[in-house]
């Protein structure tokens, strides 16, 4: 033993201490003199707030330590305000993924210089060098086929060579003015999302592309993030609760959404909200990592949630509003809801849906105050706006016009009525609920149905297959089911209610009334449990009863059952019909407008708080109005051609029950008709330079207006979406910052190679046969490739957009600039800082785009000088505009377009001529325009006049001394631009909000402005940001309520300061009745399966039916057909961090897919062997990961997993594996372009069709384990 | 009594999201550096599963912590000093590299200088130790969120010692996170194991330390150390572990891993403890219970003696204060819900933790009956879908009656804090139930969910 002890009392004369008497234990005093290694190591000069201008919804504030002027590392900051006594805190928000940033400053993929594709350097400099001026150099390259097509064929090859910054804005520039000149200036894109991540980056960059006259690109939508659900049922682009507001739900669905992964700076407000007892309830088809703090885990097929939903509303509208009528459940419904309002019945049309359902009727349009007489509804003739003032009937049976309806927003006549009071009305929900001396008829309505096998239209449920059930091989036929309501004349009009036909749609049934009716809940006719049960394989009495719970916490708690719903179920192809699903439960149970309850939709969701300030800025709306603000995904199907592989029959999707206005026309041509329209925006818009346009009505001496429907007419002007293969019609010119497109959301991300770039590309699809072509647009044998000339990127690491780009310019960090950032999930706005100045010759967006500018503006001079523009603008949402179209009725639906009376801003965008000073132009973009306080600032139909804010900024920022802007507001810096932000935002200037507010008040009649009138005197500026995270003021901006410290909560305005929704009844809306959505069959919440790829589209994969398990143990195949998933992942955000080595080395080290142990066995892949997974859009090469987490039949490949990193070259194409995005495409969902009507009205990121990406199928093989990089 | 104050955490796991978040500010601020590119002194794993280094917690394979000699004394595992001092040429035991994980990096720099060539350019990936091509086998989180579970968990040491199978089936699917520091133990069997004196136990707040000027990289103290937290920096050649950020404690500040743990899961405090009843708690006969003699060494800060005691050791009088406000004292002795790692190591780790609740396994695969209302919940407790064996084989040694009385403590705390959420009478039964007051249910309830700031540290 003394032996043994010798070594470690030998340790004692090293250093004084202490060792236990058993000598196992070595005592030291440590104290500051001891260790000084990694006392030396904490240590550092300064400490800096900034943030991650990441497309996440995170806006955490970080403290980034400096020592020596470089970057050490970052932690979270814990000093954010309050929430109060009873409630975790905020503090400390932040996640791995931002935890590593520092990495790239310092990092070798960091973009240090600018760089030029060496191909197009070397043939610009030849240019300059024959004596071209640099716009004439670039007409002349461009123009040249072989020079064009040398450069264009090197993109994404290597060969980047360094230029200085004076080169390279030289070139960008000259490209700007010669495309402007020869094409027009809509075609010139930007494209940069989620303002609110960083409001000046992006709006630097936005400002300059609306002043030049060009194209901003929406993301929203284009990102399938957009719920198209929202603003059909809400009127709203979408507006959810913080992640505090959490806390208060005591009943909490995540449908979809992976809190801990996707929300992880909010995630303890749930693990936390469980010790108060709320419950949680996880729906997702994996074990998800959120299912570990679940009470209750179901697991549907991916893609049918709707029938799950459809379900739950069936349990609840049984027990909680048929078998007793819950009264707060009534009450809500009867105020804030359309239920009550009344619906026309038309006759069920015969070709369709047959003699058998003769005697039938449809659900036509609403009833309103047009379609009755005076002697019917007292006052009709005089009411103003009457198409748009929907009817209800009162208990004692009279038809009622309420308040609050669309009607009521716009014109003098009903100011002050704009309101949901309903004074003594007394709605009734049903027919049957109303005074009536003739006994109650009932009628038979038919409702489509799709959850069928196709082939099979009475869908019958004894069929071969089950309808819809998984075991099917083909999903998404029509069907039909025929079930009763009460119903009543009202002025000649077979009318029922948007209640009573809920009913039938959920297939709740009432004694005495016709049709089918499901016998309970084990019956399996559609609404019911076991009807869910064979689509998604959740047990019935799992459904039933988490419906139940949902119900009955909501009557508990008075509303606080909450639904988190997240990509898993948003990005699908048919996500409006989910998410109205999903609408349907808050709404019914009066969960939305309460603390704790309603919808919490976190999808690219991104809040810009201060969003009227940003707008003005951005939009460039001081100086010129309106922008050219373009929905992103009918941009990029037309520019990369993917319309020309599409050919998807419209009808294939409308209802058995449809009118047939989409017979014999394609996705596509209903594009072309909602563009002509003007139902949504179209850039490039016409097939001629609208610069020439203004030129050739000025010469013509007539009217911009009248001149384009002139040319129009005459056939000479066509829409450009009708040939966007016509040269005429490319984009020419696009800008990339803060984003990367082709390494992310790039859905079809080889036909943007391949077209649009004109460079290899792993395209195996085969264009559409003659018979699938859009009949409206122009079919070129040839299709082009290399539409853009130039593709210039800003960005600080290189990604596949950078590494396809013809000019990368470095940019600066989030750590290196001054900048504002928010969110929807905490209510505070805070400010980015530089830690560092921009190192190399990096610079912040803000110092690029105006060194841009600046030479824009001297090449201008001579090549531009001042021109006029004619701008086609859509029928806006929020605006008298969405009055266009009354009761969503096309009366010249069938009339050829060059022959109907086209009417700008009626049946055509509105046509807009403007004035572009482009040599005035760098000026411009760096000082406030005289617009803001001239004609003041819109945002949601607020006005606000802001001429105090501009006089102040003047002080603030002071005065440009000369110039063509001489006496405006400077914003020539980027702190300038964050002042002016703030100062011009109702969130962030009390002044402004209080009278926002006042504004309303006029409007309603109902006092609001009080929920801002105590911080009436508050100016948030930058410093207060600078030095922490500081809360909003309540606005008109949004719809919630910060007032006395709650938390924010949507539409907690409307419900309590009854403040109508923007919808046509001005409530929530179950029912639509734009004919677009008849045609589909989806004026009530409906199931829509996934599309079934195969049998829409034959090149694409079968997926097998459900009998796999009954294969032989042992056999392996060649490859499996599975549905391909790409939800968010846990080691980035979007493609940002997945190259960090940080990140990396916590995961695989490179790019995976997720596959369940079966499929894996089937293909005979072990964990961590090289698969390829191949289908007509694209190949990508990954790493198989093998887990028993994953269900059979569905992979998952994360979002955004790029091919910068450890990707090897592809069997199946012999070029380098795609992105995630090479194995979807773009799919257009013709409900998503319906506008022109009420709250289907046109605003940007508000409407427009999704790039949905979840309905995508794949081969999966394993590939050669002998990988080659080159 | 010989009072002495220890710096500990508890971690609970119930709230753990497994973000890692904790790790990659540890790794910026600690071992961002050439010879320590493997070393995460903060890690967190994915349980079921093998561990960073892989299958750690098999004592058999790498011989760390004690173990108790027939005669009742304990011994390290590896040999005694006798034995070391005689193979201290010898390679020790340790896990290799590979066992970690090979740390690599990419050819970044060809995204940016690739000359103009057939296809697009891609960063490959390169060994940071031989800087050469490499195929990444492994990583340091390899299994994160059961990636490869056919292929490894079958491995976990917990795994392999419980008494029922656990498959690998999406119906039965069960995982939580385990965030892993330096235990900084009361009997550091890492220290016994240093042949040069140079591993250490502070005297003031007991963290465990490598001096790095006397270290002589004999690496002893990584055999030594069963939770494999010690790490050698093949660049310096000598040891290194995780300080507990005693550069931010001695000034006030949580450790880097507590303060940015946005799953806001972590405890820091002072505990008071009696130095002279280590030895002994550390060698009681029966692994169960080593629980309670752990437990029983800590010294109640609010007790008259011990206030005494601890002056009379020239503890000062604000540590006294802060062993009184500690959390750590009421999650493991008052509310009795923080179990420590791996007791049966016998070296009195002073990381705890709190193990988590999960939901029931029926409910995706039939109708199931509401297991989690709280009025069903505690027949549930034994059907969670975690195995309680396999909590009890992580915190108890193998003992599942602790554990399950954790989690009906946190069950009942729902419970109660369900009827005052929605302003029902709050039930005192069921606070009962499990030993507790109503009172203490919600004070429990305001450190666990509301968990302030000034709360956690």
């Amino acid at each position: 033993m003394a032996s043994e002890d010798a070594l470690i009392s030998l340790g004692r004369y090293l250093r004084r201490g202490e060792v236990s008497e058993d000598l196992r234990r070595l005592y030291l005093e440590g104290g500051r003199g001891g260790d000084s290694f990694y006392r030396d190591r904490w240590s550092h000069d300064k400490v800096v707030r900034s943030t991650h201008g990441v497309n996440c919804t995170g806006s955490c504030s970080w403290k980034v330590y400096v020592k020596d002027g470089i970057i050490t590392w970052e932690t979270q900051q814990t000093d954010y305000p309050s929430v109060g006594p009873d409630s975790p805190e905020y503090e400390p928000r932040g996640c791995p993924r931002g935890a590593a940033f520092s990495w790239y400053t310092y990092s070798p993929t960091r973009v240090r210089y600018p760089y030029v594709r060496g191909a197009l350097l070397e043939a610009y400099r030849a240019a300059r060098r024959q004596g071209n001026d640099p716009v004439e150099a670039w007409a002349e390259l461009t123009a040249d086929p072989v020079t064009a097509d040398a450069y264009k064929r090197a993109r994404g090859k290597g060969g980047l060579v360094r230029a200085s910054w004076e080169e390279a804005a030289e070139i960008v520039a000259a490209a700007h003015v010669h495309t402007i000149r020869k094409y027009g200036p809509d075609r010139v894109a930007g494209f940069s999302p989620i303002p609110a991540m960083s409001m000046v980056s992006h709006g630097v960059g936005a400002r300059f592309v609306q002043l030049l006259g060009g194209t901003m690109l929406s993301f929203y939508d284009w990102y399938a993030d957009l719920p198209v659900a929202s603003p059909q049922v809400f009127g709203d682009q979408t507006d959810v609760p913080e992640s505090a507001d959490w806390w208060n739900a005591a009943y909490l669905i995540m449908w979809g959404s992976n809190v801990p992964v996707t929300r992880t700076p909010d995630a303890h407000f749930m693990t936390e909200a469980r010790y108060r007892g709320q419950k949680v309830v996880v729906v997702s088809p994996d074990y998800a990592d959120n299912t570990k703090f679940a009470d209750a885990w179901l697991a549907p097929q991916p893609g049918t949630d709707g029938a799950l939903a459809l379900a739950m509303g069936h349990v609840i509208l049984r027990e909680y509003l048929v078998d007793q009528r819950t009264e707060r459940f009534e009450r809500y419904l009867k105020q804030y809801s359309d239920s009550p309002f009344l619906v026309r019945l038309e006759p069920a049309p015969r070709s369709s849906a047959g003699s058998e359902h003769a005697g039938t009727y449809v659900p036509g349009k609403f009833l309103t105050a047009a379609d009755l007489a005076d002697d019917v509804l007292p006052g009709a003739a005089d009411e103003a706006n009457p198409h748009f003032k929907p009817v209800l009937l009162d208990s004692d049976g009279r038809p009622v016009v309420p308040n609050g309806t669309l009607g009521h927003r716009y014109g003098e006549a009903d100011e002050g009525r704009w309101n949901l009071d309903l004074g003594d009305v007394d709605p009734a929900l049903s027919i049957a609920d109303a005074a009536s001396v003739e006994p109650v008829e009932a009628a038979t309505v038919a409702l489509p149905r799709f959850d069928v096998v196709p082939g099979d239209p009475a869908g019958r449920p004894d069929g071969p297959g089950s309808p819809g059930g998984t075991g099917d091989l083909h999903t998404g036929g029509k069907g039909v089911v025929v079930r009763g309501v009460p119903v009543r004349r009202v002025g000649g009009h077979l009318v029922t209610t948007v209640f009573d036909l809920m009913l039938a749609q959920y297939g709740v049934a009432r004694p005495g009334l016709p049709g089918e009716w499901p016998d309970g809940y084990d019956d399996p006719a559609p609404g019911t449990p076991a009807w869910q049960e064979e689509i998604t394989g959740v047990p019935a009495a799992a459904a039933a009863r988490i419906g139940r719970e949902f119900a009955q916490n909501a009557v508990d708690s008075g509303g606080r059952s909450m639904i988190i719903m997240g990509a898993g179920t948003n990005h699908w192809f048919h996500s409006d019909t989910i998410y109205r699903a999903f609408l349907a439960l808050t709404t019914m149970t009066g969960c939305q407008g309460v603390n704790g309850g309603g919808w919490a939709h976190y999808v690219g969701q991104e809040k810009c708080r201060p969003v009227t300030g940003w707008a003005q800025y951005a939009g460039g709306l001081d100086w010129v109005r309106p922008p050219r603000q373009m929905i992103g995904t009918a941009f990029w199907y037309l520019a990369t051609d993917q319309w020309r592989y599409d050919g998807l029959p419209a009808d294939t999707l409308a209802s058995p029950l449809a009118p047939g206005t989409f017979a014999g026309r394609t996705t596509a041509d209903t594009l072309v008709d909602s563009a002509q329209r003007g139902w949504m925006p179209s850039y490039p818009t016409f097939d001629r330079n609208p610069l020439d346009l203004a030129d050739e009505a000025r010469a013509a001496g007539r009217k911009p207006a009248e001149h384009v429907v002139d040319e129009l007419k005459a056939g000479r002007l066509r829409f450009a979406v009708e040939d966007p293969d016509d040269p005429a019609n490319f984009p020419r010119v696009l800008t990339v910052w803060r984003a990367n497109i082709l390494g992310s959301s790039g859905k079809g991300n080889e036909y943007f190679l391949k077209h649009l770039l004109g460079t290899d590309s792993a395209v195996f699809a085969e264009e559409s046969a003659p018979d699938r072509r859009p009949r409206s647009m122009t079919w070129r044998e040839e299709a082009p490739r290399g539409k853009l000339d130039l593709l210039v990127t800003m960005d600080f690491r290189m990604t596949s957009t950078t590494l396809f780009s013809d000019v990368v310019l470095p940019a600066a960090t989030w750590y290196e600039k001054h900048d504002l950032s928010s969110t929807d999930m905490h209510p505070f706005v805070h400010a980015f800082n530089p830690a560092i100045d921009p190192p190399w010759q990096t610079r912040t967006d803000f110092a690029a785009f105006h060194a841009i500018a600046r030479k824009i503006s001297a090449m201008a001079v001579h090549h531009l000088g001042v021109r006029h523009d004619v701008v086609a603008s859509p029928l806006a949402h929020d605006t008298p505009d969405e009055m266009a179209v009354p009761h969503g009725t096309l009366t010249d639906a069938d009339v050829p377009f060059r022959e109907r009376h086209l009417v700008p801003g009626s049946n055509l965008p509105k046509i807009v001529e403007v004035e572009r000073d482009y040599p005035a132009f760098a000026a411009r973009m760096s000082a406030l325009g005289p617009l803001t306080e001239g004609a003041g600032m819109v945002t949601k139909g607020v006005s606000f006049s802001p001429g105090d804010e501009v006089r102040r900024l003047g002080e603030i920022n002071g005065l440009v001394p000369d110039g063509p802007a001489a006496g405006r507001p400077r914003l020539d810096r980027d702190t300038h631009v964050c002042e002016a932000i703030l100062a011009l935002s109702g969130t962030t200037n009390g002044r402004l909000s209080v009278q926002g507010f006042e504004h309303l008040e006029r409007r309603t009649g109902r006092p609001l402005a009080d929920l801002a009138r105590g911080e009436e005197g508050r100016r948030i500026t930058f410093a207060d940001v600078q030095a922490r995270p500081t809360p909003v003021i309540t606005s008109p901006e949004w719809s919630g309520s910060e007032h006395g410290g709650r938390r924010y909560s949507a539409f907690v305005v409307n419900v309590e300061r009854l403040k109508p929704w923007h919808t046509l009844t001005g409530r929530q809306h179950f029912y639509l009745d734009h004919d677009w959505l008849v045609e589909l069959g989806e004026q009530l919440p409906v199931y829509r399966p996934p599309l079934d790829l195969h049998r829409l589209f034959p090149d694409s994969p079968a997926l097998r039916s459900g009998g796999s398990r009954t294969e032989q143990a042992g056999t392996t195949e060649a490859e499996v057909v599975v549905r391909y998933l790409t939800p968010h992942s846990k080691w980035s955000i979007h493609s940002e961090y997945q190259d960090n080595l940080f990140m990396l080395s916590l995961s695989r080290g490179g790019p995976n897919i997720w596959m369940s142990p079966a499929d894996a066995a089937r293909i005979g892949v072990v964990d961590n062997e090289w698969v390829e997974a191949v289908n007509r859009n694209g190949v990508v090469v990954a790493r198989a990961v093998v887990s028993h987490r994953m269900p059979e039949g569905t992979v998952y490949m994360h979002h955004a997993t790029d091919r910068t990193v450890d990707v090897p070259i592809a069997e199946a194409s012999g070029l380098r594996g795609g992105i995630h995005n090479s194995l979807t495409r773009i799919l257009l969902k013709p409900s998503h372009l319906a506008g022109g009507y009420a709250q289907l009205s046109y605003a940007f990121n508000y409407l427009g069709p999704t790039g949905n990406q979840r309905d995508e199928v794949t081969v999966v093989r394993r590939r050669s384990q002998e990988v080659r990089y080159s | 009594m010989k009072v002495m104050a220890q710096m500990s955490m508890v971690m609970n796991l119930d709230k753990c999201i497994g973000c890692h978040t904790c790790s990659v500010t540890c790794k910026q601020a600690w071992t961002n550096r050439s010879g320590t590119e493997y070393v995460w002194f903060n890690n967190v794993e994915t349980r079921p599963g093998l561990g960073y280094p892989r299958t750690y917690q098999d004592q058999d394979t790498w011989q760390g912590g004690w173990v108790r000699t027939g005669r009742g004394k304990l011994k390290l595992r590896a040999g005694g000093r006798l034995k070391k001092l005689a193979t201290i040429f010898a390679n020790p035991k340790m896990p290799s590299i590979q066992d970690y994980y090979e740390p690599w990096t990419y050819e970044y720099d060809m995204l940016l200088s690739a000359p103009q060539g057939a296809h697009t350019p891609v960063a490959r990936p390169r060994s940071l130790l031989t800087g050469k091509d490499m195929n990444i086998e492994w990583s340091a989180n390899w299994d994160d969120n059961l990636a490869g579970s056919t292929a490894t968990m079958q491995d976990d040491p917990i795994l392999k010692h419980m008494s029922e199978h656990v498959a690998e089936e999406l119906e039965q699917t069960f995982m939580f996170y385990l965030p892993r520091i330096c235990e900084h133990c009361l009997n550091p069997s890492c220290v016994a194991s240093c042949p040069s004196g140079a591993m250490y136990k502070r005297t003031e707040d007991g963290i465990v330390l490598v001096d790095q000027e006397a270290c002589r990289g004999w690496r002893m103290c990584i055999t030594g150390c069963p939770y494999k937290k010690v790490y050698f920096n093949h660049k310096t050649g000598k040891a290194e572990k995780c300080t507990l950020c005693y550069p931010r404690i001695e000034v006030g500040l949580p450790t880097v891993c507590s303060e940015t743990c946005v799953g806001r899961l972590r405890y820091l405090g002072l505990v008071l403890y009696d130095a002279d009843r280590v030895s002994e708690a550390a060698a009681v006969e029966d692994e169960h219970d080593l629980l309670a003699a752990q437990r029983a060494v800590f010294l109640d800060p609010n007790d008259p003696e011990v206030i005494a005691a601890a002056r009379s050791e020239g503890i000062p009088e604000d540590w006294i204060d802060a062993a009184q406000a500690s959390p750590i004292w009421r999650l493991i002795n008052d509310y009795e819900v923080a179990l420590p790692l791996h007791p049966e190591y016998r070296t009195l780790p002073m990381v705890w933790y709190i193990p988590p609740l999960s939901p029931v396994v029926d409910v995706v695969a039939s109708s199931g009956n509401d297991g989690e209302d709280p009025r069903t919940l505690f027949a549930a407790i034994s059907q969670l879908r975690i195995p309680l064996e396999y909590l009890a084989g992580l915190f108890t040694a193998g003992d599942t009656r602790p554990v399950e009385k954790v989690l009906r403590r946190l069950a009942a705390m729902r419970s109660y804090m369900r009827d005052v959420n929605l302003g029902n009478a709050p039930n005192e039964d069921a606070a009962g139930a499990v030993g507790m007051t109503g009172t203490q249910i919600e004070e429990m309830y305001r450190l666990l969910a509301i968990a302030k700031y000034q709360d956690r540290y």
